[in-house]
């Protein structure tokens, strides 16, 4: 396989994994991924890897599917009826969208940032506390130490700790971008998703997201979708490129910017289609 | 200034014309929403004046005092007024709750198949004309309060201590438990069918955001589209509050009409609508006739302060769902 030549094991000098888990560079294998849109098929047979705590960015011209992976990996299709996914999504060895998983337990490991920000309805502790809360039983100390915690990595303790009790929906839209990311994060999953998490934010903002999202990678697995060339070539340590349902190509970044070994690729990132 | 094309401004007199075309639109437009605020004003001041001289004569007791006697001709409001409430309060307690579990689960539970049927089926029930829901209550439903729900409530219940009054008594069928329980059924298409828009009116992402962390169908409702939606959700409940209190047909069958003051919700009582739909051909002394329109009054007033509050409440969650991005 192609990509996994292209990543050395190299990532011995990162940080420690948690005992008794096995190392294993790939963290997510989708194996011959399918799925409709009722009778739409909208992914093609997709076999692709996520390496452990490397951010892998899904690129492509809209309705290419990029999105509707994301989707596939938190299992967010199962709301909607007609929506369905074949083939083998491994993570850890476990497929993850085989029937009877439990999708609560699922969605606390694989956490999700939307397009816009969507803070809930409620105080900004409370929208940090909210996933925490469902899935951990913590004392008021223990669950403060982890909304400082969470709210410290997305880079917004600064900015907030003196409003934790201020309504969420006052914060700026950057802000409550990175309050989304935080909240993401509280529940500690493995994998985060970020569906063009900067694409309705201002350029200041839409750096700090960017600086964030390297320091994040430290800790998690990072899927990246986005529609910015410029932002794939920064963030992402592999970059996808999937084209009506199909995926084109995958590789390192650099690789996919300098030397694509694909034409389409090529053309895409050189603004020539999509 | 120098024109190489030709100008095609209408002449002075055309111009105006336009103008004075329009002026006399906007007349038009403005007094047909005028009048229906003149109506409304008009309407309140007249039951006010007419109401007046029982307002006069009988002073703060007409709201305090539960005698109404046409014969000593001393009318007094305790009685419909407590049944106007205790009834719209028993239907709330019934319908808010079972509105609420209908639009959860079409929203949120149900299969996409079966979402518009049962939605409609709802709604049609608001289509049924209340003297229905009145001849059924009184020929199906009392019967099988009294054979069965009050003899019930008055041997468990009704020997509690405390609460044990509001249960007890002969079970006649009719009576003001009664009575709530059909509101409940008549007001329940509407509370759950706002409640059903409003639901819709939570964006996706928002509601996939709590889904993406883990949450169950009901810690979603619970937790965020029942805070968005708080405000609407309380006007739903007051439209359907405003409807239950001015219900007259359906409750004139089943409440007994008596103006005897009973804290037992199986005893018959009276309601505001109840007792001006049943007395209004008997009045027959001027006194008689003022108090009814007096009760009237106070039924406007009432009903009007609950609609205001359901719109006003309604408007804030609409302003927010188009406000924010």
């Amino acid at each position: 396989m192609p990509m996994s030549q292209t990543v050395t094991p190299s990532s011995s000098g990162l940080v420690v994994p948690p005992a008794g888990q096995a190392e294993d560079a790939v963290h997510i294998a989708i194996r011959n991924l399918e799925f409709f849109y009722g009778g739409n098929r909208a992914l093609k047979s997709i076999t692709v890897d996520m390496l452990r705590r490397q951010v892998t960015a899904l690129i492509g011209p809209s309705g290419c599917g990029k999105s509707t992976l994301l989707r596939v990996l938190n299992r967010m299709y199962d709301l909607y009826p007609n929506q369905r996914a074949t083939g083998e999504v491994l993570m850890d060895g476990e497929n993850i969208i085989a029937p009877g998983l439990d999708l609560n337990q699922l969605r606390s490991r694989i956490g999700m940032v939307f397009q816009k920000p969507t803070p809930f309805p409620m105080s900004i502790g409370d929208n940090i506390a909210f996933g925490v809360k469902l899935h951990e039983k913590l004392s008021r100390s223990a669950l403060d130490e982890r909304i400082e915690w969470s709210l410290t990595r997305a880079a917004l303790w600064d900015e907030v700790k003196d409003r934790l009790g201020g309504s969420a929906m006052g914060l700026s839209g950057g802000q409550q971008q990175r309050l989304c990311i935080a909240r993401t994060i509280a529940t500690r999953p493995e994998v985060i998703l970020l569906d063009e998490p900067t694409s309705a934010l201002d350029p200041i903002s839409t750096l700090k997201i960017e600086e964030l999202i390297d320091e994040l990678k430290h800790e998690f697995t990072i899927a990246i979708v986005t529609h910015n060339m410029q932002q794939a070539g920064r963030c992402a340590d592999r970059v996808a490129l999937f084209y009506l349902g199909e995926l084109v190509e995958v590789g390192t970044a650099t690789q996919m910017f300098t030397a694509p070994r694909e034409k389409r690729t090529q053309e895409y990132i050189t603004g020539r289609f999509g | 200034m120098s024109a190489s094309v030709h100008s095609g401004l209408l002449p002075g007199a055309a111009a105006r014309r336009r103008r004075r075309g329009d002026a006399a639109f906007r007349l038009v437009a403005g007094a047909a929403a005028l009048l229906v605020l003149a109506v409304l004003g008009l309407a309140a001041l007249s039951m006010l004046l007419g109401g007046l001289p029982a307002f006069q004569r009988f002073g703060l007791h007409f709201f305090l005092g539960t005698e109404w006697d046409p014969v000593t001709k001393r009318f007094t409001a305790l009685v419909p007024v407590y049944g106007t409430l205790v009834t719209a309060v028993i239907a709330m307690l019934i319908a808010v709750p079972v509105s609420f579990g209908i639009a959860v689960f079409l929203n949120e539970v149900a299969p996409a198949w079966m979402r518009a049927p049962v939605g409609a089926a709802i709604e049609l029930l608001a289509g049924v004309p209340s003297i229905i829901y009145g001849m059924w209550g009184l020929f199906v439903f009392v019967p099988f309060m009294s054979d069965y729900v009050d003899p019930w409530l008055d041997a468990t219940l009704g020997q509690l201590p405390a609460i044990g009054v509001l249960f007890s008594g002969p079970p006649l069928g009719i009576g003001m438990l009664t009575a709530g329980i059909i509101l409940a059924i008549m007001v329940i298409p509407f509370i759950s069918s706002v409640m059903r828009d409003v639901f819709a009116l939570v964006p996706p992402p928002l509601r996939e955001s709590a889904f993406a962390l883990g949450a169950t169908r009901w810690e979603v409702v619970r937790q965020v589209v029942l805070p968005y939606t708080r405000s609407a959700v309380v006007g739903g409940i007051f439209l359907g509050l405003g409807r239950a209190l001015g219900e007259t047909m359906a409750v004139t069958f089943v409440l007994g009409n008596a103006h005897e003051f009973s804290l037992s919700l199986l005893a018959p009582g009276n309601s505001i609508a109840a007792a001006i739909a049943n007395e209004f051909t008997e009045a027959d002394s001027a006194i008689y006739r003022q108090s009814l329109i007096a009760l009237g009054f106070v039924l406007f007033v009432v009903t009007f302060i609950v609609l205001a509050v359901a719109k006003l409440m309604l408007l804030r969650l609409a302003r927010r769902a188009g406000g924010r991005p």
